[in-house]
């Protein structure tokens, strides 16, 4: 690991002051401790936001779920509320990585980090979430750019996201068996007639498949779903799964994410 | 060399260690402190060798710095036995017969105790996922299985 000075703020606005341009924030350490130990990451000053209570809520409003970005995913996953609100949350914070890495990893390192085959940026663009930063609100579809690349610019700190309750919701990923990360994971929501489907790990970094949405706009139903052929243009070829498959792939996961928010209880 | 002093409660003993800030949790538990039934087992933070309970959380200390564990309560292997008298997930593992060279032992008793903490009653299939991240070369996972559930019996008689 290169060597690093070292911050472990009190506050969010304290944080915020501590970036020097070249400094990195320290969430769960999931990604970024394994980056650093590989000398794929040199921060030259590590900000631990472990210190910050103000970074860690699971608030549920009649409308949406706002949960704080140092929200563990083992916190997510077993929050009764959150299996109430939006069970689709709950079920894909579960999934991730195994159950040790659920309980440092954090919504709003996954965020940040925005690993193109990662579940939360599914979540959040499948509902059309917003991100609050500690100096503006950014919505979902605005967030994600390209590989590890989102809108956040530098010494930005994600503070919470916003959920939005919606009728239904699926999650379904197609795990890799060693990594478990999302060889197609695939988001689908519901909510007053328009429908969201939102497919990680199949392209640079997640994003809407638009022809599946119109199609289940149309007709909600797996099948729906399933009938729709996606094409190539982006779609990532590598060493787990071919382009090909990848795309074959996409529709038949949104067609299982389908299927599991039909199964449950409408939600709003 | 850039040092600095983090204080944390390990098997409920209050520890004080000088290390570079680059040291890790598991560096921390295994150098520093002699504890080496925690078990260094990849590059990569899969198999999961390392596992210890952090707050009462199973983390995998290879995956954090001794710094993001500073005022915590760190649990070991070594600190879950009272004198002689063995964890009901320790006791379970030797009925049953869990393992065969003994490396990833640790970290699986770790990880299964956590595990039964959030499904007490686990079917074979929660037991088999909820320790995805704990990696055995030896066993076929057969006899842990077994041990998580005779474990899990124990604890509700």
């Amino acid at each position: 690991m290169y060597t690093f000075e070292y911050q472990r703020p009190q506050s969010i606005s304290d944080a915020v002051a501590a970036f020097d341009g070249e400094a990195k924030f320290l969430a769960g350490g999931q990604s970024l401790v394994q980056a650093m130990r590989l000398r794929l990451a040199n921060v030259p000053l590590l900000i631990d936001l472990g210190g910050i209570p103000q970074l860690r809520q699971i608030s549920i409003k009649a409308d949406k779920v706002v949960i704080g970005a140092m929200t563990r995913h083992a916190e997510v996953a077993h929050s009764v509320e959150v299996r109430n609100a939006i069970p689709a949350l709950a079920d894909l914070a579960e999934g991730i990585g195994d159950q040790m890495v659920r309980n440092m990893g954090t919504l709003g390192g996954s965020l940040a980090n925005a690993d193109p085959a990662a579940c939360y940026p599914a979540a959040v663009l499948g509902l059309g979430a917003s991100i609050q930063t500690d100096r503006r609100s950014i919505p979902a579809d605005d967030f994600f750019l390209g590989l590890y690349e989102t809108l956040l610019e530098p010494g930005e700190l994600i503070v919470s996201v916003s959920f939005p309750r919606v009728e239904r919701a699926g999650y379904v990923k197609f795990k890799h068996p060693a990594s478990r990360f999302a060889v197609v994971g695939a988001f689908v929501s519901k909510t007053s007639g328009r429908v969201r489907v939102a497919i990680t790990g199949a392209k640079a970094c997640v994003f809407r498949a638009t022809a599946i949405e119109q199609a289940l706009e149309a007709d909600f139903r797996p099948e729906a779903a399933a009938a729709v052929e996606i094409g190539l243009e982006d779609i990532v070829s590598d060493m787990n799964a071919g382009a090909e498959y990848r795309a074959a792939l996409i529709s038949v996961i949104a067609s299982r994410a389908v299927a599991k928010a039909l199964k449950q209880g409408r939600r709003a | 060399m850039n040092t600095t002093t983090i204080k944390l409660k390990v098997n409920g003993r209050e520890r004080a260690v000088t290390v570079d800030p680059r040291t890790l949790l598991v560096q921390v538990i295994r150098e520093h402190l002699g504890l080496t039934g925690t078990h260094v087992g990849c590059d990569t933070a899969q198999c999961g060798c390392c596992t210890v309970h952090l707050d009462g959380r199973a983390v995998k200390s290879c995956s954090m710095l001794a710094l993001q564990a500073q005022g915590a309560d760190v649990t070991t292997i070594e600190g879950i036995s009272s004198g002689d008298q063995l964890h009901p997930m320790q006791e379970a593992f030797r009925e049953c017969h869990g393992l065969q060279c003994g490396y990833c032992t640790p970290g699986m008793v770790m990880s299964a105790i956590q595990l039964l903490k959030h499904y007490p009653k686990p079917t074979d299939e929660q037991i088999r996922e909820g320790l995805e991240g704990n990696i055995c070369r030896c066993t076929g996972y057969e006899n842990i299985v077994r041990s998580v559930q005779h474990a899990a019996e124990a604890a509700s008689n």
